[in-house]
């Protein structure tokens, strides 16, 4: 008989998710993703004047800041065909690295870190040992018995307080936690340099961007002018801020987070490097253009899917076929014009809201009826994993370098087949080579855009800033590859207005419902086969639906096999 | 809070009939627990005998998460000082380490032991339309807000959404998006606006509440005076550009590349009420207007509402709080003169208001 659990809310992700699991001989048997709130920002968009869009979408995630503002720009150029300047897109591409810098290493240290480290344990530890692992592990400085004991006695100064704040009712001496009390303070350790250190990155926003979160952008182009005769501009100041910071995080990179992220790689490698692989397939749109955002080929991150996890082969992916991307609301509380079965490509999209779910308060959801505010995407009817995994493996597949390298060293050095890049620790991994990446480039940005001020300051193309020259009917998409996956706006322009907008984001392939042939997505698919040491504490759930990195409010929830969906209990 | 008589662990534990060799004894079972030498359940025992450190709930309701990220980059103090030596996070989604029911029980075991103590923090608007389009464990936010505000302290609406509503709540709000202070009557409750707010003004107000163990003053719109009472316009370091008539045209032209007053291409600093312009942003390295951006008023009411962003809006509240600018009979958005003049006249309008206010 099967054992059925609740978990609401997923914590330490954005937004608000719900998954319900039903647990046979330790092992998941069923599960579901629900997301659990709405704000209808595509509907508050219509109608709107399109260079004022990115504003508006730009607040649908305060974590992955920016994204969707640089996408949203991508599409109303794209709908003008507009080609912004060289300078323009290296500073976009400065502040998109930023974005992945900031958000992979906040993920992997302040919202996933948790599920390997037990922050009590590491009060057990030797500062001097801690100290002597430490040192072998990288030449990051901070790391003497006197800074090991330090941190240690400011923990324990929280613990004895009893008032153990965000680290209150964790899941602490659970024998699912492997790392030595060593490791484990010398984790807490860089979770707490980490928090220092991301306030810092972040500051490249500021300065090209005003803020952060929520940094400006401008159709045609950004909005910070270059001068390098001018106080009031960007200037060899400026420029030197944010060169200091690239070299920073790169630093923060090579010696503290990869190194952590091969030690906790190499004690849990055995057990989660063979399961939460979920769906096999694999969607990337690519980013980071080098010769424009037309340029596909110049992406750093090459574009394509991956089918049934044969390497072999890169597939094309083209999102303005109406054949391919479809929307379904099967199982989402929404309605179409065209009945519940119908599949929309975003173009023609639709957002009303339509809940046919309980009343809160309540106990469960029916699974059996529509039960989630995501909608459910699919690639000529196929479910895809988006996200880091999804980047490395694209790119592995597609011979890109130094993609292919990094990663075959990395499973040398693991001691691991490729078969365990397909897995919950295969996407912790992927997340963290990628960032390593991601900094290299970043300086190369940094390189090209003081090469090209030498001779351009331009920023802007102001052929069509002004409506005027705008044609009556316009459409538009924007591709890019936001920190947790795939990410598409689609724009219709109408009059000067915005007709439709419709986005199709990388969390809604994730953690979608099943579709109408009981497809599941990735979520639910991952956490298929994941042994569960006691289904009171949800530790593994925690650790496949956190290597995604979800970025939604979801929750999720047990089940009984007659199909009625009880709140954490027992079915024996 | 000035007088808090709040009880510490020992005092609780003597007030329920205790006994101190009880109370040594679970210190000494506690150390044992978490692996501590047996000296420490003397530390122990000091530490529940001193006073606790101030529980904060922070709830996440219709949101983006982004108040939450700005407040992790708070310079001073840093978050680490703040998370382990001011004050005790007792709930938030974003960063507690458990989940589910054991997250559920973080928020009631708080809500619980430092009944009418509690700090209550609001992230994100709550929906009326239907309460189904934000839910929590099954709860609806609004029956998730009414439950953690009735034994708290004072509630402190982060950012647009919790103060108005923001983006989710701009024509035609589809979920029926509401302000805390709409849903919650019968506590105090400090706005602290902006889209997010600014880190250090997220940091002041907390420090301001544990330092000085009272309220911040606040304006009728229940703002903190020390962040919220001055304009981004009066404040800003472009202002002289503005009074000598010298305007940016169009991104990036000559005038951008000086610098100029962004008056033209729509800024709403003559209309938001900020600190962008003194504190600036993640530890005062620039603000929107310094990276050549207009201000888009994210700390006031409405502002989606008072787009397009890039012109500039005749019925916007332009001129402060008390007259649109078409109520006092001018023109804006025509000749720049004009709009100078306007500016002029109602600032005196306003000076004089402020002076009869004072008074």
């Amino acid at each position: 008989m099967a054992e059925k659990i609740v978990v609401d809310p997923i914590t330490r992700i954005e937004g608000h998710l719900r998954i319900e699991a039903e647990i046979e001989n330790g092992k998941i048997k069923e599960a579901f993703s629900s997301g659990t709130m709405v704000r209808g920002i595509e509907t508050i968009v219509r109608d709107r004047d399109p260079r004022d869009v990115w504003a508006f979408v730009g607040r649908i995630c305060g974590v992955c800041t920016s994204m969707h503002s640089l996408t949203s720009v991508r599409a109303v150029e794209n709908a003008f065909n507009i080609t912004i300047p060289k300078n323009a897109e290296l500073v976009r591409n400065l502040m998109e690295c930023t974005v992945y810098l900031h958000d992979h290493v906040v993920h992997f240290y302040h919202l996933h870190a948790l599920d390997w480290v037990d922050v009590l344990s590491s009060l057990k530890a030797d500062p001097a040992a801690a100290s002597a692992a430490a040192q072998k592990l990288s030449n990051w400085p901070n790391s003497s018995k006197g800074y090991f004991s330090d941190i240690q006695t400011r923990i324990k100064k929280v613990v004895e307080s009893g008032q153990l704040g965000i680290f209150a009712n964790g899941y602490w001496g659970h024998p699912a936690y492997k790392l030595t009390p060593e490791q484990n303070l010398i984790a807490v350790a860089h979770y707490l340099e980490a928090l220092e250190w991301q306030r810092n990155v972040v500051k490249i926003h500021t300065i090209f961007g005003g803020k952060n979160p929520h940094p400006n952008y401008i159709v045609g182009g950004m909005p910070a002018s270059i001068n390098l005769d001018e106080a009031n501009a960007i200037n060899s100041e400026r420029l030197a801020f944010v060169k200091k910071l690239l070299d920073e995080a790169k630093t923060f990179v090579d010696q503290v987070y990869i190194p952590d992220l091969l030690m906790i790689g190499g004690v849990y490698k055995n057990d989660w490097g063979k399961i939460g692989g979920g769906v096999s397939n694999y969607l990337s749109y690519g980013d980071f253009p080098t010769e424009g955002y037309n340029d596909v080929d110049s992406y750093k991150m090459p574009r394509g899917i991956i089918l049934d996890r044969d390497l072999s082969k890169v597939h094309p992916v083209d999102a303005n076929s109406p054949e391919e991307i479809k929307e379904y609301i099967y199982r989402s509380w929404y309605k179409y014009s065209a009945g519940d079965k119908a599949g929309l490509h975003p173009y023609n999209g639709e957002t009303e809201l339509n809940y046919t779910g309980p009343k809160p308060p309540y106990k469960n959801l029916d699974f059996n009826d529509k039960y989630s505010w995501v909608k459910t995407p699919r690639w000529k009817d196929l479910p895809m994993e988006v996200g880091p995994l999804s980047r490395m493996l694209v790119a592995y597949a597609a011979g890109a370098e130094p993609q292919k390298t990094l990663i075959n060293n990395t499973l040398k050095a693991l001691d691991l087949p490729a078969e365990a890049l397909f897995s919950t620790i295969g996407r912790t991994a992927a997340r963290g080579l990628e960032t390593k990446l991601v900094a290299d480039w970043a300086l190369e940005f940094y390189d090209d855009l003081i090469k090209n001020i030498e001779s351009d300051s331009r920023m802007v193309d102001h052929k069509l800033w002004s409506g005027e020259k705008w044609p009556k009917q316009a459409q538009g998409v924007g591709l890019s590859e936001a920190p947790r996956g795939a990410l598409a706006h689609f724009v219709k322009i109408e009059n000067r207005r915005v007709k439709n907008y419709q986005m199709v984001v990388p969390t809604t392939w994730n953690a979608s419902p099943r579709d109408e042939k009981g497809n599941l997505s990735a979520f639910e698919s991952a956490l298929i086969g994941t042994p569960v040491h006691d289904p009171k504490i949800p530790l593994e759930i925690l650790r496949t639906i956190h290597s995604f990195d979800p970025c939604l409010a979801c929750a999720v929830h047990l089940y009984d096999e007659k199909g009625s969906y009880v709140h954490r209990m027992d079915t024996f | 809070m000035t007088n808090r008589k709040k009880l510490t662990v020992y005092e609780e534990c003597l007030k329920k009939g205790v006994s101190r060799r009880d109370f040594l004894r679970f210190c000494a079972a506690t150390a044992t627990i978490f692996g501590l030498k047996a000296s420490a359940a003397a530390q122990i025992a000091e530490a529940l005998e001193k006073k606790s450190r101030i529980p904060i709930i922070w709830l996440h309701l219709q949101e983006c998460t982004c108040c939450s990220e700005s407040f992790i980059r708070t310079s001073h103090p840093i978050l680490s000082t703040l998370l382990f030596d001011q004050v005790s996070l007792d709930y938030t989604e974003t960063l507690m380490a458990p989940a589910g029911e054991q997250a559920e029980k973080s928020k009631h075991d708080t809500m619980e032991k430092y009944k009418g103590e509690y700090l209550l923090m609001v992230e994100g608007s709550i929906p009326v339309k239907n309460e189904a389009y934000c839910c929590i464990n099954g709860k609806s936010a609004k029956q998730i807000i009414e439950e953690a505000a009735e034994n708290a302290k004072a509630v402190i609406a982060w950012g647009n959404c919790a103060s108005s509503g923001c983006v989710q709540a701009a024509n035609p709000n589809p979920t029926g998006a509401k302000p805390v202070h709409k849903i919650i009557k019968r506590k105090p409750v400090i706005n602290v606006p902006g889209c997010p707010p600014i880190a250090e003004v997220m940091a002041g107000v907390c420090v301001h509440l544990l330092t000085f163990g009272r309220i911040p003053q606040l304006d009728s719109l229940r703002r903190p005076k020390a962040f919220y009472s001055r304009r981004v316009h009066d404040t800003c370091y472009r202002r002289a550009n503005f009074d000598a008539g010298l305007f940016v045209k169009s991104f990036d032209d000559e005038n951008a590349k000086r610098g100029y007053c962004l008056y033209e291409m729509g800024c709403r600093g003559p209309s938001t009420y900020n600190s962008c312009g003194i504190i600036k942003w993640n530890e005062g390295v620039s603000y929107p207007i310094q990276s050549g951006h207009p201000c888009l008023g994210c700390s006031e009411d409405g502002f989606w509402d008072n787009s397009p962003f890039y012109e500039r809006n005749p019925t916007l509240n332009a001129y402060g709080i008390e007259a649109t600018a078409d109520q006092i009979g001018l023109a804006i958005g025509a000749a720049t003169a004009a709009g100078i003049a306007a500016h002029a006249v109602t600032t005196n309008i306003r000076k004089k208001k402020l002076i009869k206010n004072e008074e």
